[in-house]
């Protein structure tokens, strides 16, 4: 920035801006602390902040009484499965989309993003019989499918607007030397897309993670994930805001820190290419 | 230049993921279709094998005619709306605010951003017990820190605790986009501006906030795709009672808690067309940037 920016008026900005990230962070930053109390501190009248006794006991009763690992090995399985699957499938289509466009490829995108607006309750119970149907129903299969589906457009398109930052040209000298098309996609186009590749996998297996109504409606004992793990609490029985903290606290903390690493390519791919 | 060789390869290539979007959307859409058509009622015998009776209109008729329709689309309009004020009045600010010169800026737009980030099960829960509970929620500690009463939240003012649970939510991605947006603000004209005297007031409205009109626009439409089917939050928290009943979630309860599936069919069309009215908003501006 070509300004001149005095320090006083730069310390204003910092103060105010810190206190406002802060107070949007404290929930978080709140279930954390409560997470290492007892039942009895955690509703503590005044509430306690940093000087308690830190407990890591609410941990192992939740692992004990709800069996966490089940569910955060269901959510890996069903966000990482739907994430590379997705890219399987969609890698090609957007290869070919941004260097072999045609007259219908604008229209293909566009069509492709608004299944993506199809609002996910117009379909439940079509999906929930098919689900039945087909065994499906409470599968981490079933649920990966879906997934998979779901976002199928968003993995596309993010790839799409990075294949084509890629220039052409390079590829053509590949070919013009010889290259096979599976060589061409392999050796020339893959090392140049994989940072793009990578983004991609990133925010979509976030995206998977957090999904909350497929999750929640075509699960119950099986193939549950951490979204239902957590719905399980809504019900309190008794004391329970510290098992409440450890669990979400648990469910949240893996992807809070692969979230912080994806917040440069979070704008390009939920706005799909359209704010830079 | 593509070849005829490369260009069959090409279809080829995009086949799978075509194939596989057309039937996910197609299979299911004719069977809301179809089932909006019938009376289904899972519960009382009826069933596909058996062949469902064909009524017409009288499920979409029904539908509109319940007493819910009408506070549903209601709940529906003032959620989505509450947040999407909420969100862009206060994303623009604070992405003002974070575009100045400040120490730590890193870590302030990672802990802005932070909320984006937790499944929605879980900040619906721990707004709703640990803040929002009136007699062990912090909320109500610091009402009565001040001498006040505490709030009974999610049943006395449920839908502005819900309109505060999903802004905290959606305000990171307001924040981000329109911050990503200030960035490409040429900087050189808000120091001519400023030179010339321009007041902070209309150098804010007279440049900022017209170079910010796409991003705000994309903001308002891309949340409204996910605002219109928030599910998740009002299930754990009011499970759609005190006036948070939205049309997702009155379609979620004729279909699977009441098992009407010709009624829920019904409702389901018509969250898909109030969904498609904003996507082609949306669309329209996407498609635009694929030209440039």
């Amino acid at each position: 920035m070509a300004r001149a920016v005095t320090n006083n008026r730069k310390a204003i900005n910092t103060g105010l801006a810190w206190l406002i990230g802060l107070l949007i962070f404290f929930p978080i930053l709140w279930t954390f602390l409560t997470s290492f109390k007892t039942e009895a501190q955690a509703i503590n009248d005044p509430p306690l902040f940093l000087f308690f006794d830190w407990t890591l006991e609410n941990y192992a009763v939740v692992q004990e009484r709800s069996d966490y690992l089940r569910f955060l090995w269901n959510s890996i399985i069903i966000a990482g499965g739907s994430t590379l699957l997705g890219i399987v499938i969609a890698v090609p289509a957007a290869w070919s989309m941004a260097f072999v466009p045609s007259r219908r490829t604008k229209d293909v995108l566009l069509w492709m993003l608004s299944t993506k607006m199809l609002p996910a309750v117009g379909v439940l119970y079509p999906i929930y019989l098919l689900f039945i149907q087909l065994g499906l129903l409470d599968t981490r299969i079933g649920l990966t499918i879906v997934l998979m589906l779901i976002n199928l457009p968003i993995i596309v398109w993010m790839l799409y607007t990075y294949f084509r930052e890629i220039p052409a040209e390079i590829l053509e000298a590949a070919r013009m030397d010889g290259a096979s098309l599976r060589e061409e996609i392999l050796y020339v186009l893959t090392p140049m897309a994989v940072p793009g590749i990578a983004s991609t996998i990133l925010l979509n297996f976030i995206l998977a993670w957090n999904e909350a109504f497929w999750t929640l409606n075509l699960t119950a004992a099986n193939a549950a994930p951490l979204t239902a793990f957590i719905a399980s609490y809504s019900s309190p029985e008794g004391l329970f805001y510290a098992k409440l903290s450890a669990a979400s606290t648990m469910a949240i903390a893996p992807i809070l820190i692969l979230g912080w690493f994806s917040q440069k390519q979070l704008v390009r791919g939920l706005t799909f290419g359209a704010v830079k | 230049m593509a070849t005829q060789h490369s260009r069959s390869a090409a279809r080829f290539m995009m086949a799978p993921a075509v194939f596989l979007l057309l039937v996910w959307m197609l299979v299911p859409l004719t069977m809301t279709l179809f089932f909006s058509f019938k009376k289904y009622l899972p519960l009382r015998g009826d069933s596909m094998a058996n062949g469902l009776e064909w009524v017409g209109f009288a499920n979409y008729v029904r539908f509109v005619g319940s007493s819910s329709f009408w506070p549903s689309i209601q709940a529906t309009l003032v959620i989505v709306g509450g947040v999407l004020v909420v969100t862009i009045v206060l994303g623009v600010l604070l992405a003002m605010l974070l575009d100045q010169p400040m120490w730590g800026q890193g870590i302030v737009r990672i802990l802005v951003i932070a909320p984006f980030f937790v499944m929605p099960t879980v900040s619906a829960l721990v707004w709703k017990n640990m803040f929002m509970d009136p007699n062990n929620g912090l909320l109500a500690y610091l009402w009565k820190a001040f001498g006040g009463t505490p709030v009974e939240w999610l049943s006395q003012a449920a839908l502005p605790s819900l309109i505060m649970i999903v802004s905290w939510q959606w305000l990171p991605f307001a924040t981000l986009i329109l911050l990503t947006a200030i960035q490409s603000l040429d900087s050189e004209q808000l120091e001519a501006a400023e030179m010339d005297g321009a007041p902070v007031l209309k150098r804010f409205w007279f440049i900022i906030l017209p170079h910010l009109s796409r991003a705000i626009t994309i903001v308002i439409l891309i949340q409204t795709i996910f605002l219109l089917s928030i599910f998740a939050e009002i299930f754990v928290t009011t499970g759609g009672a005190f006036g948070t009943k939205t049309l997702t979630y009155l379609i979620f309860q004729r279909v699977l808690e009441s098992q009407n599936v010709g009624l829920g069919s019904a409702g389901g069309v018509y969250a898909i067309i109030l969904a498609n009215i904003v996507a082609l908003f949306l669309m329209r501006i996407v498609g635009k940037n694929l030209d440039a």
